[in-house]
């Protein structure tokens, strides 16, 4: 609407002409820690688990299915597209519906399953979060509507912090129009001061690494 | 100072309820920043802020060219660009493209922005009904009243009175334990996210090289808001731009520290336009409104542009021994405490409320927790300087400038000053040495009167510093 | 290394609180120093600065510049009248190239007194002694501008007989702020008391700053409230014996 007379407006209070060449910016600061894989995962679970989320550390994928299994013990479940659940046998268990395309569909499923399945692309070992693309295989409203949400994850997406993740994904938007990072249960304290899960993202978040 | 400025202030400053809970949640928020930026916690605190600064400054300096850059990544990823001059574009914009689309309910997720251009209030003239999604926002558009606190925007509202509000507005039972009332929003609310045809949001961050929209929460409204309806429309100051993807990882570091004292907050989502070919759900369409509104007024100003480096984490607010006093609904527009004492005067004009700039004991915590460095208290003395100056432009003022003349004067002949001293030092002897209750006959000027509504006058001793340094 | 110092006592410390300005003298001839006061000195300027005036602020700076131009040091008994000239003259001078180099070069001779004894003199114990309970408060340019927090608890520890309580508000604002004070009375007036209620939660018998103009803030609503607790500078509780 008014695009040529705010840039004008830029360039006369800044003194510059349009096209001119700017300064370099500072450069990119990233500071990467070295951290062996096993602290990665302890360190993430930790986090989480100081998040009041839930975790599993499986060493088989059977492990994986069967903290899935009692955790939703027959509810009504979304699972993502994943390839790794389906590796993982999630897909089998009892309650759960997979093999979304359509949106609507979605949508009237996430609203009203009882628990959200999905996997994770990274993970942040030093904030307790997972990183999730909207993808084919990942939609958004599965970690997002069901009040339950669950991950699991393999032990070798698990990054030590934000900066590693910058580090080998500069560009995430060359890749999808929705890149989320998760850091524990949905929360507020807009009321007192006082802190309540789960207003309107899931208050109930289960961290699953496997490997 | 306005009767309006000076009555809101002392009608918070007498409410004890207030006072409390003001005091306490700005504590509360002070400690949980402090613990977030120990040597142990984050180590390269001070250097994140450096960087924080330098990376805003060169945006700021450079703003149109990460503009054009902005807006060519978003075109790229299939999104548009809006620029509006003022809040009036803005509305127009939203709602002739409700219009084309046939939408008629909006949810909204928090923006100081839009609260900045009254967005709902120009949208609900026109009968589109805009629903905030933060709880906090969501209990304030019910009770119509503006937030307290940039982070914690119902700080002044107890649970009874968000009991009633909620039994009042929604017709629901007059629940006071907060969970449950949380709960009553969020299923309210569900049905608006689900509903709803366009979702608005703000920007806590505009990356150029990414033309994406960044935004922080922890409810998960944003989230709700950005990915349920059908469109996106995200409204930002064109302040909010950063230049890479990867200064994220200097930014949202500082942001949920400052703010919260949470390393990361729940959510924090990087969308950059409508959802891709593969994907399965998102909105179809995506814009981006980048709003001036007198950004380019602060911009002009080399001194004060640095004002447009805050990225509204709410640290100078809670840090601030006025604000946490006064409280935010003392100040004259939405922006209050630090920062919406150094930019009201800028965006407004000084002569809106010509005593904000005053309003400050230039302690400096604020500078001290800024987390790109903003200079406030420098910003707030040049902001005195120029009221002044507008006085004298004006002809207003010309007594106390007389006063302030005479005192220099007086400052700059030591004679004179001498005599002067010996003068008031009579005027106001002490009584036993103890402190002067009331004032002294000879003195009943406004500032003495001031200063003794509060406190005790110290007495004049019998010799000044100098008589004695003679006599040693 | 010249043992030849100058005193800027402030206006305040002049006019109000004189013995301020001996003890520090007192505590400067002990450590060896020839102390001197021009006595032409009046002020920095901050009033006027601080409330917008700037035309007169730099009337008054030049002054000072003048008065002080051949002194080796100059000791200040505040962070703010030492923040004023350190940090702020420079801004009433930006037209004035002479005014600005003279201050260039008197600048770095300028000391607030608690700094000039540590870093200077290099020393912390100056030998005094007071029995006393007493609650520091970090006067806030002395704290923010300068990063003055350790070395004045550094000083008092050396004080014999002293014990010192910390308040849990000590970098809170006192509320004087110059004219803030009496523009915001109220809301300063709240502050100071908010400040007296830390203090009487140590149990301390006296507040020490190195600020005259907090000092006069905080003894001023002391004793409104009647409450039995005093004042002193650091400079007087270092001249104690």
């Amino acid at each position: 609407m008014s695009r040529d007379h705010v840039l004008h407006k830029v360039r006369t209070a800044l003194g510059r002409t349009a096209g001119q060449a700017i300064a370099e910016p500072p450069p990119v600061r990233l500071r990467i820690p070295v951290v062996d894989q096993d602290a990665r995962v302890a360190s993430l679970l930790r986090k989480v688990e100081a998040l009041a989320g839930k975790t599993c550390r499986a060493a088989t994928p059977a492990e994986a299915h069967a903290y899935v299994a009692s955790v939703l013990d027959g509810k009504s479940t979304i699972a993502s597209n994943a390839p790794f659940l389906r590796e993982c046998g999630i897909l089998e268990i009892a309650g759960v519906r997979s093999g979304q395309t359509s949106a609507s569909e979605l949508r009237m499923l996430c609203s009203t399953a009882d628990a959200g399945i999905t996997s994770a692309d990274y993970a942040l070992a030093d904030t307790g979060t997972l990183v999730m693309l909207s993808s084919r295989d990942e939609a958004r409203l599965i970690s997002l509507l069901p009040p339950v949400h669950i991950a699991v994850v393999p032990k070798d997406r698990i990054l030590t912090s934000l900066d590693e993740l910058f580090a080998i994904l500069p560009d995430p938007a060359a890749q999808t129009s929705s890149m989320v990072l998760i850091t524990g249960p949905s929360r507020t304290a807009d009321i007192e001061q006082i802190l309540v899960r789960g207003v309107h993202g899931p208050g109930e978040i289960h961290v699953v690494v496997l490997g | 100072m306005s009767a309006d400025f000076d009555d809101k202030i002392h009608n918070t400053l007498a409410n004890p309820n207030l006072q409390l809970a003001i005091y306490s949640a700005t504590g509360r928020l002070i400690d949980h920043r402090r613990h977030a930026v120990t040597r142990e916690a984050l180590p390269d605190y001070q250097e994140l802020r450096t960087q924080a600064n330098a990376l805003k400054r060169h945006v700021i300096e450079n703003l149109d060219h990460y503009l054009e850059q902005f807006e060519a990544n978003v075109l790229a990823h299939g999104g548009k660009v809006v620029y509006c001059k003022d809040g009036a574009e803005v509305a127009d914009f939203i709602l002739s493209l409700a219009k084309e689309r046939g939408a008629e309910l909006i949810v909204k997720s928090k923006s100081m922005t839009t609260e900045e251009i009254d967005l709902n209030e120009r949208l609900h003239h026109h009968r589109l009904e805009s629903v905030e999604t933060d709880l906090g926002e969501y209990i304030l558009q019910l009770a119509r009243q503006r937030p307290y606190h940039i982070v914690a925007p119902a700080l002044h509202l107890t649970r009874y009175d968000v009991g009633d509000l909620f039994a009042r507005t929604l017709g629901v039972a007059n629940e006071t334990l907060p969970e449950k009332q949380t709960l009553i929003a969020r299923s309210v609310l569900r049905r608006k996210f689900l509903a709803a045809d366009i979702g608005i949001s703000g920007a806590n961050f505009l990356v150029a090289d990414s033309g994406a929209v960044v935004l922080v929460e922890n409810e998960g409204n944003a989230r709700l808001t950005t990915s349920a309806p059908n469109i996106h429309i995200a409204v930002a100051g064109i302040e909010k731009l950063i230049p890479r993807a990867q200064d994220l990882a200097v930014f949202l570091k500082l942001l949920g520290r400052s703010a919260t004292g949470q390393a990361l907050t729940v959510y924090t989502s990087f969308l950059s336009g409508p959802r891709r070919e593969s994907e399965i759900d998102g909105p179809q369409e995506f814009y981006v409104v980048l709003l001036d509104n007198g950004r380019t007024k602060l911009l002009a100003d080399r001194a004060k542009r640095q004002s447009l480096y805050c990225i509204r984490c709410g640290a100078c607010l809670n840090h601030c021994p006025v604000y946490r006093k006064i409280g935010g609904h003392s100040f004259p527009w939405v922006y209050s405490g630090p920062i919406g004492a150094i930019i009201t005067p800028q965006f407004l004009g000084v002569k809106h409320e010509p005593s904000l700039p005053f309003a400050s004991s230039l302690c400096g915590a604020c500078a001290e927790v800024c987390p790109v460095k903003i200079d406030i208290p420098q910003v707030l003395l040049d902001l005195r300087a120029e009221v002044k100056k507008t006085e004298l432009r004006e002809g207003t003022g010309w007594l106390e400038r007389l006063a302030f003349r005479l005192w220099a004067w007086v400052m700059c002949h030591p004679r004179v000053y001498e005599l002067a001293g010996m003068m008031a030092a009579a005027m106001a002897p002490a009584e036993n040495g103890g402190w002067l209750r009331r004032v002294p006959p000879g003195m009943n000027l406004p500032p003495v009167r001031a200063w003794l509504d509060q406190r005790d006058l110290p007495p004049a001793p019998p010799h000044s510093f100098r008589d004695l340094w003679r006599k040693r | 290394m010249p043992r030849r110092v100058s005193l800027f006592v402030t206006c305040i410390v002049d006019q109000l609180f004189p013995k301020v300005g001996l003890a520090m003298a007192d505590v400067l001839e002990r450590l060896g120093y020839q102390v001197d006061f021009p006595k032409d000195q009046t002020c920095c300027g901050q009033p006027a600065f601080n409330t917008g005036y700037r035309r007169e602020a730099r009337q008054v700076a030049r002054h000072f510049l003048n008065v002080f131009r051949d002194s080796a040091y100059i000791i200040i008994p505040s962070g703010s009248c030492t923040s004023m000239i350190v940090h702020h003259f420079h801004d009433l001078f930006t037209k004035d190239p002479a005014a600005l180099q003279a201050l260039e070069q008197l600048a770095p001779r300028v000391w607030e007194f608690s700094r000039f004894l540590l870093e200077v003199a290099r020393v912390d114990d100056v030998g005094a002694r007071l029995e006393d309970v007493v609650t520091y408060h970090d006067s806030c340019h002395a704290l923010r501008e300068f990063g003055i927090k350790d070395g004045p608890r550094r000083l008092l520890a050396h004080v014999r007989g002293l014990e010192l309580r910390e308040m849990d508000a000590a970098e809170e604002c006192c509320g004087f702020g110059g004219t803030f004070s009496v523009k915001f009375s109220e809301v300063s007036g709240a502050m100071v008391r908010a400040k007296l209620d830390s203090i009487v939660r140590t149990g301390a018998h006296t507040v020490v700053s190195l600020d005259s103009s907090c000092l006069m803030q905080i003894q001023g609503a002391l004793s409104r409230a009647a409450l039995p607790v005093r004042t002193m500078h650091l400079a007087e509780v270092l001249a104690s014996r």
